[in-house]
């Protein structure tokens, strides 16, 4: 793990004049009726899966956009319904954000799918735990989610299993740590090249 | 032939002989290979290749000249810029997504700021002016990008004049962006509220003349590739992708259109005022390198439209304003012209240093802190010269990025390498590549 860029410590946030900096607030659970086509989408949903109020954690409408939070047991079941009776046929990959605060469940991937049929688009937003950061894989539900589940995994260390090679793929194979986590820290890394070493440059020159 | 490299060490392999090609005597290294008597060759090709779009690395398993397996390896042009944002504010972001598909900077950056528009639930207070000019910007960039992707794309199936032909029509385009933004790339231009600055004198005038050269000049490309029958050999029935590959693929773009679903966000999920306009959606049924070709040849054309429709508004429009009305967002100086080109507004300055302490003090804190965006996660999509070109972009009410992720068309459609290609000879996954037009700017971030 590095230090900040340019000697900073802590986040290096610009904002804290003040401690005028406002905490994250995890949204709570929208209420019925959703507005827009949320409510045919929800209904359709329940209607097609039974288990619907046990797979769905809660269900969020902010800004026009409806996030369905899923239980990571019942991720593949439900895509599946999506995908084929609710006829979302496109998932336009994974992306993962990390909340530190949320004790439990710190790590979230959020899937945005599209239904071209309906012209319709939701977001499937699956919570863990940092310790136990295991999702099921949905690659064989949709398989252009391998190279967005592997990216997932690459920065945030989300273990996608059934995926059919989860490696890295934007960072060097042997890199250590997870670099989009709030934890790891924006700094430079020494560059070797040919043999020599050029240090990284929050060590060139002190800024404090 | 194995040559001995000083700073690439040989590897020890589990299987088969490893060859390494740096230069030399290709028919050495061609007996080489054959006195091995192995049929199934693994090439490494790229990613430093000539034809393979940027740094891209294709790892093909060749059995004589068919591809049996073939791989794409990315992340050589990786930059972290989604993390950098986190330690930027709202606004500097900009300046961080125009670099990522760096042939399309303008949809980054509109992708961008429509996102931060809707986290502060402004979308409807962007002036028209604005969204016009981020129209006119867009589908010029549009042609720009078109033009390289056709323009390379011939090239790497060794097709030299149309590159000629493409780029200098690029030319036209980039000189369109540098008299309005000042730059020909990454200009940073279009930004969270409106854009960044009014078009200058005389820049309606040079967009007409620039529609009216490009619009006689696309015709000799056309020319020089359609019905050529070289250029037909080369690119129908190669890189076949139909609609259920890619469905499941998630593929967007011309890519998508050449299997005839005629998908366009700007037609059927409109954003910046895209209702507004006049414009076809190009399709193809081929589900080919020809399909894709002939769809950017054809989106050439409504593109030119779209633009001389923007003019036509912007005529009317004169005048009106190109940022929201809150100062807070919007930027507090007016840049003003000095004697040495771009400076700043001297009235501003008057009144914030001579007049105004509560002045001094808000462009400090505006220009310094930037301002704050309520919490929330928003998906936004615009069409990009390649597809679907999403940001997801959380905020936890700070002045910085919480977290933004692009889903980036490149990244997506690359994966199709693989099936457009394995069957096929290796010589074809050259305009397979080529047709899916992946940025590696964009691909890696």
């Amino acid at each position: 793990m590095t230090d900040g860029m340019f000697g900073a410590k802590g986040t290096g946030d610009t904002s804290g004049y003040g401690g005028l900096v406002r905490k994250a607030s995890t949204a709570g659970s929208s209420e019925r009726p959703y507005g827009s086509y949320f409510d045919d989408v929800a209904d359709d949903l329940e209607r097609a899966y039974p288990e619907f109020s046990d797979a769905i954690e809660r269900v969020v409408v902010d800004r026009g956009e409806i996030t369905l939070h899923v239980k990571r047991e019942k991720l593949v079941e439900v895509a599946l319904i999506l995908r084929d009776s609710l006829k979302f046929e496109m998932c336009m990959g994974v992306n993962g954000v990390h909340y530190p605060d949320q004790t439990g469940r710190e790590l979230h991937a959020v899937y945005p799918l599209l239904s071209m049929t309906k012209n319709q688009r939701i977001r499937l937003e699956v919570s863990v735990a940092d310790g136990d950061a295991h999702i099921p894989s949905l690659v064989e539900v949709w398989a252009g989610n391998n190279w967005h589940e592997r990216e997932t995994f690459d920065m945030f260390g989300i273990i996608f299993d059934g995926h059919p090679g989860l490696t890295r793929i934007l960072m060097p194979d042997d890199w250590e740590g997870h670099p989009q986590r709030k934890d790891y820290a924006l700094g430079g890394i020494a560059v070797e090249y040919k043999g020599a070493t050029t240090p990284p440059p929050s060590e060139r020159r002190s800024y404090k | 032939m194995t040559t001995f490299d000083p700073y690439a060490p040989s590897r020890d392999t589990t299987e088969g002989k490893v060859f390494s090609v740096t230069g030399g005597d290709w028919d050495a290294l061609v007996q080489d290979i054959g006195a091995t008597k192995e049929e199934r060759v693994v090439v490494n090709m790229g990613p430093q290749h000539p034809s393979t779009h940027g740094v891209l690395r294709l790892v093909l398993e060749l059995e004589g000249e068919t591809i049996t397996e073939a791989r794409a390896g990315i992340g050589y042009l990786h930059t972290g810029i989604e993390k950098n944002m986190e330690y930027r504010n709202w606004t500097q972001g900009t300046t961080f997504v125009t670099r990522m598909d760096y042939l399309g900077p303008l949809h980054n950056e509109t992708a961008y700021c429509l996102a931060i528009e809707k986290l502060l639930g402004i979308t409807d207070d962007v002036p028209e002016r604005a969204s016009v000019i981020r129209v006119m910007m867009m589908e010029l960039n549009r042609i720009s990008s078109h033009m390289v992707a056709l323009g390379t794309g011939a090239l790497e199936l060794g097709a030299i004049s149309p590159m000629f032909f493409a780029f200098r029509e690029r030319e036209t385009v980039l000189e369109i962006f540098e008299m309005i933004t000042g730059l020909r790339m990454n200009m940073a231009y279009i930004r969270p509220g409106g854009v960044q600055q009014d078009l200058p004198e005389g820049a309606l005038t040079k967009i007409r003349d620039g529609v009216k050269l490009m619009r006689k000049n696309f015709k000799e490309n056309a020319t020089l590739l359609i019905g050529n029958s070289i250029w037909m050999k080369r690119t129908q029935g190669i890189g076949y992708l139909d609609l259920a590959g890619c469905t499941t693929l998630g593929i967007t773009g011309p890519v998508l259109r050449s299997t005839g679903m005629p998908w366009d966000l700007r037609k059927v999920q409109p954003y910046c005022g895209y209702e507004n306009y006049n414009f076809d959606v190009v399709t193809a049924d081929t589900c080919d390198v020809y399909g894709r070709f002939l769809i950017r040849m054809n989106e050439l054309e409504q593109s030119l439209r779209i633009i001389e429709q923007c003019v036509d508004k912007l005529e009317k429009l004169k005048g009106a304003p190109v940022m929201v009305a809150d100062k807070k967002i919007a930027w507090p100086a007016q840049l003003a012209m000095g004697g040495d080109g771009l400076g700043n507004s001297l009235d501003h300055i008057r009144q914030i240093m001579g007049t105004s302490m509560e002045s001094l003090i808000h462009h400090f804190k505006l220009v310094t802190e930037g301002f704050h965006v309520p919490a929330g996660q928003v998906y936004v999509a615009i069409e990009s010269p390649r597809g679907e070109l999403g940001a997801s972009v959380v905020s936890d009410g700070g002045t910085r990025p919480y977290r933004v992720h692009f889903r980036e068309p490149s990244f997506n459609n690359l994966q199709a390498t693989a099936a457009m290609s394995e069957g096929g000879m290796v010589a074809d996954i050259i305009g397979a590549v080529a047709s899916i037009d992946p940025v590696m700017g964009g691909v890696d971030r």
